[in-house]
Order: structure tokens, then sequence, then C-alpha cells
């Protein structure tokens, strides 16, 4: 299963490899013509496009990208039994690549039981607990880093399509109010740097649209694997604003915001990031 | 689907554009104060050590970034025109970087069954520098070459 | 990481005397020795210093690595296929660990 899953998510980047090989020759020249196929959908430009030829290719080749060292250990937490309950993931969900194909463009969803929103890894621990008896996995660990990846892979290239209707609404509007919410000795909002100025300079780097498809990502800078949450936190104590908890309510609420934001664009997972 | 005018990541134009604008480029050395590198000297007694014979400048490809998008992970390939023989070949490449604390960065170490002398890896950089790469043939000879990488601090990536 | 895992990417078949490429990743911290902990202690340096391939039990390429090689450390390099047999991958960590990887190669 496990080489099966990852042969799957290199085929959907062969379906993009045409495109990002044209992007990648023309990409290294300033002001040309870059044709950014699906990395661009209609307004929205992923940070794929935001990103350096050279950080493309990482991202480009499977083999390349060190987040697959993350996800050969989730290709590995998902067949191992775990807890009290003696089931791996497969044991109640199967092949990956057909339980899971698709599943993470719907996350973060409403969960009812809990009266409000569940993200993959809060998933994840969710059936860690209630299903298998184990204990949940720490935030930004590498079991979690690793599982979530590899979960969110097995989507890739399938559009983003979260919901913001009936339950999920409120939290949505929670998300956004954050978005727009200056905050932080800089006094600024995600919008100002994110929607205001997306594409010009702040200092030496071209400020993006803030899109979350490519999540988790390695970046070129923590030379690690990254949760969303963790680059939320690097966000808000860039502005000097106190960062949310991992995985705090403010923090899923403004991830279904961003996502719905990311609508469209298909699931990059692992990224590689500046 | 259609072709757009677009940039992707810090072109040098807008890097330029930034530096005429304020100055706003800065490097991770300035950052560290105290912080002792290894400078050119250091790096030329290494040549020195390796080579018999004066060093011959070429001969020696480096593929880097013009601008690294940061310096904690800068890919690097070293390619030496060799025709990896038996009779005549690459015997190792040295790659240092003269603005870091310490010059060398990796060395490879190749033989005939390469087939071509070529490397890659990645590394990290305290700021804008010079990378060089001296290649020690079988007979001993050596060869040089050099590259200036930038290394930029940017608002949030940094 | 707590569990070091190489991965190795070689083609399984090649036809004499082809240039093929070798592309190798290992989960590694690779502390500088440089970096400092919150309390002001300088965090010891531990990396991987030593990368070695062997075909058949002979050398074919090596790499010495220095601290400023990045995390998670990526060697690629290239042989000329010339004889079938066991590609050996060994990683050598300042610890005394050593990593192991090995795949096979059919030369024809």
């Amino acid at each position: 299963m496990t080489t099966k899953a990852l042969a799957r998510g290199a085929l959907g980047l062969l379906a993009a490899g045409a495109v990002l090989t044209a992007g990648a020759a023309i990409g290294s020249d300033d002001g040309t013509r870059i044709h950014w196929g699906p990395y661009k959908v209609g307004d929205k430009r992923s940070g794929y496009t935001y990103a350096g030829a050279q950080t493309r290719a990482m991202q480009d080749d499977d083999f390349q990208n060190p987040a697959f060292l993350w996800l050969e250990r989730g290709a590995d937490i998902w067949e191992t039994a775990a807890g009290e309950a003696g089931k791996a993931c497969a044991d109640c969900h199967g092949e990956a690549e057909e339980a899971l194909a698709g599943v993470a463009t719907r996350y973060p969803i409403h969960d009812e039981a809990r009266g409000k929103l569940m993200n993959i890894e809060q998933r994840i621990n969710w059936c860690r607990e209630e299903q298998m008896g184990a204990a949940p996995f720490k935030w930004e660990s590498e079991d979690l880093l690793g599982i979530t990846a590899f979960v969110k892979n097995q989507s890739k290239g399938m559009p983003v399509a979260v919901s913001i209707d009936g339950p999920a609404r409120p939290f949505w509007e929670q998300g956004k109010a954050f978005y727009e919410q200056r905050r932080g000795q800089l006094d600024m909002a995600c919008t100002h740097c994110h929607v205001d100025h997306a594409g010009t300079m702040i200092r030496a780097e071209t400020l993006s649209q803030g899109q979350v498809n490519g999540f988790p990502t390695y970046r070129l800078k923590w030379q690690t694997l990254g949760s969303l949450h963790r680059r939320f936190r690097g966000c808000n104590k860039n502005i000097r604003a106190e960062p949310y908890a991992y995985g705090s309510d403010e923090y899923v609420n403004l991830e279904l915001y961003t996502t719905w934001r990311s609508n469209g664009l298909p699931i990059e997972t692992p990224s590689v990031r500046k | 689907m259609k072709d757009e005018l677009e940039t992707g990541g810090v072109s040098r134009r807008t890097l330029m554009v930034s530096l005429g604008g304020g100055a706003a480029v800065t490097t991770a050395m300035t950052l560290v104060p105290g912080l002792s590198l290894a400078g050119e000297a250091e790096v030329q007694a290494i040549i020195d050590q390796m080579a018999e014979g004066t060093p011959v400048d070429g001969g020696v490809e480096l593929d880097l970034p013009e601008i690294a998008e940061n310096g904690n992970t800068v890919p690097v390939t070293v390619t030496v025109d060799a025709p990896m023989t038996a009779d005549s070949y690459v015997k190792t490449v040295m790659v240092m970087a003269d603005g870091n604390p310490q010059a060398e960065v990796a060395r490879f170490n190749f033989t005939p069954a390469c087939g071509t002398a070529s490397a890659s890896t990645r590394m990290r950089l305290a700021g804008t520098q010079t990378i060089i790469a001296a290649a020690q043939m079988n007979d001993g000879s050596t060869m040089v070459g050099r590259k200036l990488v930038k290394v930029t601090i940017g608002g949030c990536g940094g | 990481m707590a569990k070091i895992r190489p991965r190795v990417k070689a083609p399984k078949k090649a036809a004499m005397g082809e240039i093929i490429e070798i592309k190798t990743l290992i989960n590694h911290a690779m502390e500088s020795g440089q970096r400092k902990d919150s309390g002001g202690n300088t965090i010891p340096r531990q990396i991987i210093n030593r990368f070695v391939v062997t075909l058949n039990g002979r050398e074919v390429f090596s790499t010495d690595l220095f601290p400023s090689v990045s995390a998670n450390p990526y060697v690629a390099f290239f042989l000329k296929a010339e004889e079938s047999g066991d590609l050996t991958f060994t990683w050598h960590d300042d610890d005394g660990s050593v990593y192991e990887d090995t795949k096979s190669i059919e030369v024809a």
C-alpha cells in the first residue's frame, strides 16, 4: 500500500509536470510570460507562483522534496496498529488512496458532536482517541505532520472545496473577522498583506495571496515540514501579535476562512516554500 | 490556461528596485555580531593544501540560484569538465562558502565509475557570499570555480 | 525526527554504459554546533559527516559533509552503468550511528 499510495502521488505530479517544466524554464527570467497551469485558477494564485525556480523544482520532484520523508512516516502510521483497540487506520478505512481521495478537499468540516469545526489534524486525533483508544499525537510532532501530509496527499491535484453553508457559516464568519481584524504592535490584519498588497514587495520579498492549498509545507526557512497553524503563528509573530495555540478555535476558524479563499486551487500537499 | 505576464518569486529586477528604494536588503552576517567568518584566506589555504602546482581558474561549473530564497536551504550543483576515465578523472571537489563560519561545505569524492563528475546538495549560507569549488584531478592538478550568491532577508521569509 | 530513514532513488535497470543519476535524502537535523538554546548554551554539533556509496563492496562515490549542509541532507550524483549488483549507501552520524540502504541494479 505504502509504495502504491506514494506512487499515486507521483502520478498526480506527472500530470502537472508538463506545465511545471515550462514554468521552471521560463520562470527564472523576470517579467516573462509564465504559464502557471493548475497553480493559477481565475485570480487565485498558489504560493507556488510566488516561489523561485529552484524552490519550484524542489516541489516538482517527489524525490527532491524532503517532505516525502514525512509522508513515508505517515504511510507507516496508516498501517500500524496502535492503542487499546489494536487497530490501524487501514483496518477501518482500507486502502488510503481509495478511502482518502478527495477527503482533504472538504476540511475543516463542521462536527456536530463537538458543536464546532474540525480540521484534518483534529480528525486524526479524534480517530486515535475515540476509535483506536490511542494517545493523540502532539501538535507539530513528526507523527502528526507525517500522517496529516499523507492524508492530504491522497487528494493531491483535486480542487479545494470546503463548504461554508449551514452550521459551518458562523465559524467561517468568525474566521473572516479574524482575517480582517487589525492586531499586534504593527496593527495589521491578514488582509493588509495578502489581499490589499499581494504581489507587491515587503522588503526583499513578494507578498503572496496567502493561499493554503499546499500545507503541511516544507519551508526552506524551517528546514522541516510544518502545519498551517505554525504559519499562522509565524505571521502573527511577524506583526508582533500574540500567537494563538495550535488547534485553537481561533486558528481552526481562520483555517476554514483561508481554505475557503483557496477553494478551486488544487491541493499541493506537500508543497515546498521559501 | 492562457499565458500571463507574471513573475515568480524574487526576480533580479524587483530586488534591485527594492535595493534602490531604501537598501532594504540586509544579510544574516550583519545580524550575527561577533560571528567569525571563514574569509578568502581560509578558502585559499584549503585550495593550496589540495593543489599540486598552481590551481587554474575554470573548468568547474557551479549551478546556484543568483538570489537564494532562504539562506537555510540553498541548492548547489557542481560539475567538472573532465573525461572520468581510469587515466584521467576528478578525485575530489571541495565546495566552500567564504562567508560561513567554516569554509568547507561538502567534499565530493568521485571515481571513474561515476562516468561524470557532477554532484548536488543543499547548503546553509550565513549571507551574501562567494561559493568556491576546487576540483582536484587524479594527477594532482586543481581547477577552481567561483560564483556569488545573494542571500536576502525578506519581510517574512528570512 | 526520532527515526532516521534514508530515501534512495536509483534505477532498477540500466543499459551498459548509460550514465544514471542517483538521488538520496535522509532525515537529520544536521545540528551545526553554531546555535544556542534558549538558555544561551551552545547546542552541541551533531551532523552526518560522511556518506559512502559502494557497488558490490567497492567504493564508487562518497561525500564528506560539514555543518553548512542543510537539515535533511540531499546528495545526488551519477554512476556509469557497467556492472549489475548491489549498491550500498551508508550515512555516518557524529554519534557513531550508521544508517544504511541498499538497491540492486541490473545492467544489460
